[in-house]
């Protein structure tokens, strides 16, 4: 344990509603915790913090019942200690975690998803109606605007956690565990999700909140523990909480710069090196979208999300068929209508999805990172050159410092940020001309996101063009020689470059909104 | 983090995790060779007969036709899919290759107008799987009825025989004391090792198996894959038809390959392939098909009747599967 920043005695009155203490748990060959204490008060948000792997969710799995802790911790709810050997046991004592994945029945209703295995029944026979009647009562008071009849599948994926919200208030959850809930929501829903959570807060529950966007901890948190390599760091309250004090709780040292941005924007922009005209996917979700992009600079894309950016990038890169639009790459017209023609030609796409379209987790790191360019390696007769591939998987391991025992582990025992790296060095193994980057860092901790910063940096000054689609306004504000914004399927606007107007917050939400006039796109 | 404490991290941890990770892919492939000795050892108990040269070499064979069809179904399973219709391409495949042995002069040629045949109802599977996007278990379902049918046509409904088959040592003959049918056996579980874990081709099928999307997405072409499998799968199940005719001397559209399909799935389940595909080896198949034939075997040298031993050996692979599962707890996924 570390004396950065002990708990606030008194900070807090009376009895903390959850109270880990002491909390070990081992893995075969892996120490994941370590003496880990976590105090949390009733009507407190509580933000949970640290690096990937730092041990978060496996502390949220000890208190869900998951998993169980290594013996000589303790566990107190009111100040009485409990036992929790298994989900059903943390869902008695009123725990209940909402999960990054969704764990609702899609084809059922909100109603019978809210009631999942407590399903009321009259005479034997399922009381739909009764159902539906209580239910109501818990969606309106978290002001809900579907009702209990809804089929799931066809609520946003904001909704879907409300009605998981829902679910656990409904079955009198008191300590609710929120594991970055905002990763998949716009900003508006994040805000009503914030509305959300205050609700609860006034209502007394204890919310654990996990993310690792610090603007969210900064609006919601009351207090901050931090946790790193498995060991409890220390606890800030509100008036701590402090955005250098924070990185520095999480990875043990300054961050002397945070994103990285050596190449000069003026001086290592170089030639046209992307043009694209009029893309469009037939009036769904891209509009006649043009623009250049240039070897050398970092392009962003932003917009809020559903604005067409990934429908747009996956249209240059042939994953999804277009209707009208045509991409040069130095002046020569490619026709792409399949991905292996845009690797092919040196354009490479990285998924913003990168469990469910990007990675082969159970295959190994040196499968992965090779994977596109095993075809340029083999000898006659599609043989592997595995010799060489294990090369490529060292080098790679090295150039992009990915954290992991072996070229030979698989990838699914990564943390979100090395498996970010890997997909990342499978790409530029095929030496791409363009980049691009759907949300770079999402699910990445702040050690690994300075070091994807870094990289991007590095191959825009060896004359990549980068174009980065990002959620994260910080993140293009500090990467972006220039950004597009979108709206709606159409580009809207420029700021950057050669503008005039400068790359702020302000100018890229105004445009993305709809409140500035459309500047002139490029 | 930075470059230094990775480096650090990296060749502190590097061999004892690199020796865990080796440990736990050696496991997963001979998962159940431990099974496999313990049978053999209990069989030798009871019977007192069952570790002899002889009986063994017997064993290899009576596995043998199996683990080809295996071979092609473990390239199948491991994109996530299925292969139902390969007892009804071996029959139709045997139909095929008798009737070819019967041209005169040239009664060879069944052997490559049988594969052909395989191939080609493989394709058409492959084809449904991969163009129109039907599910595996669906098309190949189809295929099962639709080609016992094509089998049963070829013959006219009837057993065709042929006592001059000039490939009759392929049932029958030995080469250096190894039976063929065990010699083709093991080149198959060979070649399909070489083309899962030495080609490209091996590469794309584990990644199509492991992630579907992320394997379009990163350009890799998954109708050929498919189209591969299928057509792979076709094949064996057409030199399997090879094998058994060779063995007979005949064929017999109706009965030849009956439930053949459910024998090679247990095989290549057995043998820790994941059923969702992108986790196994050929090796694991290879020991699958080996207990199912000691199950087999043993059973009838013990005396066990016919009826009992339908019932132990479906025991048996349940046991298996479920003491991997426990054993491996959540890293078992069948």
């Amino acid at each position: 344990m570390n004396a950065t920043a002990l708990p606030q005695a008194g900070a807090e009155t009376g009895l903390p509603l959850l109270e880990m203490a002491g909390i070990s748990k081992t893995f075969p060959g892996v120490k994941a915790l370590s003496g880990v204490n976590l105090a949390v008060h009733p009507g407190e948000v509580h933000a949970l913090m640290g690096e990937n792997g730092a041990g978060k969710s496996t502390l949220m799995k000890i208190l869900s019942g998951a998993y169980r802790a290594d013996p000589g911790g303790e566990i107190r709810i009111e100040g009485r200690p409990v036992h929790i050997d298994g989900p059903l046991s943390a869902k008695t004592l009123g725990i209940a975690v909402i999960y990054q994945e969704l764990s609702l029945s899609p084809n059922l209703t909100v109603a019978e998803n809210i009631y999942l295995g407590r399903e009321l029944s009259s005479g034997g026979q399922v009381d739909r109606a009764r159902m539906r009647a209580d239910c109501q009562g818990v969606l309106d008071r978290l002001g809900a605007t579907f009702g209990p009849a809804t089929i799931v599948s066809t609520l946003s994926i904001a909704e879907r956690q409300m009605v998981e919200i829902a679910r656990a208030i409904h079955a009198n959850a008191r300590i609710l565990v929120m594991d970055e809930p905002t990763t998949a929501l716009s900003s508006r829903e994040t805000d009503k999700l914030f509305d959300l959570i205050r609700t609860l807060r006034a209502d007394g529950l204890a919310i654990i909140y996990i993310s690792h966007r610090m603007a969210e901890v900064y609006e919601l948190a009351d207090r901050c523990s931090v946790l790193r390599d498995g060991s409890y760091v220390g606890t800030l309250t509100r008036d701590e909480l402090k955005a250098e004090a924070l990185v520095k709780m999480m990875v043990g040292r300054d961050l002397s710069k945070f994103y990285k941005k050596d190449h000069d924007a003026k001086g290592s922009r170089g030639e046209v090196i992307l043009k694209v005209r009029g893309m469009s996917d037939g009036g769904r979700r891209v509009n006649a979208c043009s623009f250049d992009l240039h070897q050398g600079e970092v392009l962003a894309l932003a917009g809020l999300v559903g604005s067409g950016r990934t429908e747009l990038a996956r249209l240059i890169y042939g994953a999804d068929p277009r209707t009208a639009g045509s991409v040069e790459l130095d002046g020569k017209p490619l026709d792409i209508v399949r991905p292996i023609q845009a690797v092919n030609a040196g354009i490479v796409y990285l998924t913003e999805d990168r469990k469910g379209q990007g990675l082969f987790l159970d295959m190994t790191v040196q499968e992965n990172i090779n994977l596109q360019v095993v075809g340029r390696d083999a000898g006659k007769g599609g043989l592997l050159n595995l010799g060489k591939a294990r090369q490529r998987a060292i080098d790679a391991i090295k150039a992009l410092s990915i954290r992991v025992a072996g070229p030979i582990v698989e990838v699914g025992s990564l943390s979100g940020g090395n498996q970010q790296k890997v997909l990342l060095s499978r790409l530029l193994e095929t030496r791409p001309r363009v980049l691009i980057l759907d949300e770079p860092t999402r699910g990445v901790d702040i050690g690994a996101k300075s070091e994807i910063y870094r990289i991007i940096d590095d191959l825009v000054q060896a004359g990549v063009g980068v174009l980065v689609i990002s959620s994260e306004m910080p993140e293009v504000v500090g990467i972006a020689d220039r950004v597009l914004v979108m709206r709606e399927g159409h580009i809207v606007g420029e700021v950057g470059g050669t503008t005039g107007v400068e790359v702020t917050q302000e100018n890229i939400i105004a445009l993305a909104a709809g409140l500035a006039q459309p500047s002139a796109a490029a | 983090m930075s470059q230094e404490t990775s480096v650090a991290t990296l060749t502190s941890d590097k061999s004892a995790a690199n020796r865990q990770f080796l440990i736990q892919q050696i496991i997963r492939t001979v998962g159940m060779l431990p099974i496999l000795i313990l049978l053999g050892i209990a069989f030798q108990l009871m019977s007192g007969r069952f570790i002899s040269p002889q009986n063994l070499s017997i064993v290899m064979q009576q596995a043998s036709i199996n683990t080809v069809l295996a071979c092609g179904m473990t390239a199948v399973i491991l994109t996530g899919g299925i292969d139902l219709s390969v007892g009804s391409i071996l029959a139709a495949s045997a139909m095929v290759a008798v009737i070819g042995s019967l041209v005169p002069d040239m009664g060879m040629i069944g052997i490559p107008l049988a594969l052909f045949a395989g191939l080609i109802f493989g394709l058409i599977n492959g084809s449904l799987v991969a163009f129109i996007g039907l599910p595996p278990f669906i098309s190949t379902l189809g295929s099962l009825t639709a080609v016992r049918g094509v089998a049963r046509l070829l013959g006219n409904d009837t057993t065709v025989f042929n006592s001059q088959l000039p490939f009759a040592f392929i049932g029958n003959g030995y080469l250096f004391g190894i039976p063929w049918l065990v010699i083709i056996a093991f080149l198959s579980v060979v070649v399909t090792w070489a083309i899962l874990r030495r080609t490209v081709l091996g590469v794309h099928i584990y990644a199509t198996g492991g992630n579907e999307s992320a394997a379009r997405l990163s350009g890799i072409k998954v109708w050929a894959v498919l189209l591969f499998v299928y057509g792979f799968s076709g094949i064996m199940a057409g030199l399997g038809g090879v094998m058994s005719a060779a063995r007979l001397f005949a064929a017999n559209g109706t009965q030849l390959g009956q439930a053949y399909e459910l024998d090679a799935i247990a095989a290549v389940i057995l043998g820790g392939t994941s059923f969702t595909g992108g986790v196994g080896s050929i090796w694991g198949t290879l020991i699958g098909a080996l207990i199912i034939a000691v199950l087999s075997n043993g059973l009838v040298l013990i005396g066990v009747s016919d009826i009992w031993q339908y019932i132990i050996k479906g025991l048996v692979i349940i046991i298996a599967v479920a003491l991997d599962r426990l054993r491996s707890k959540g890293g078992a996924r069948t």
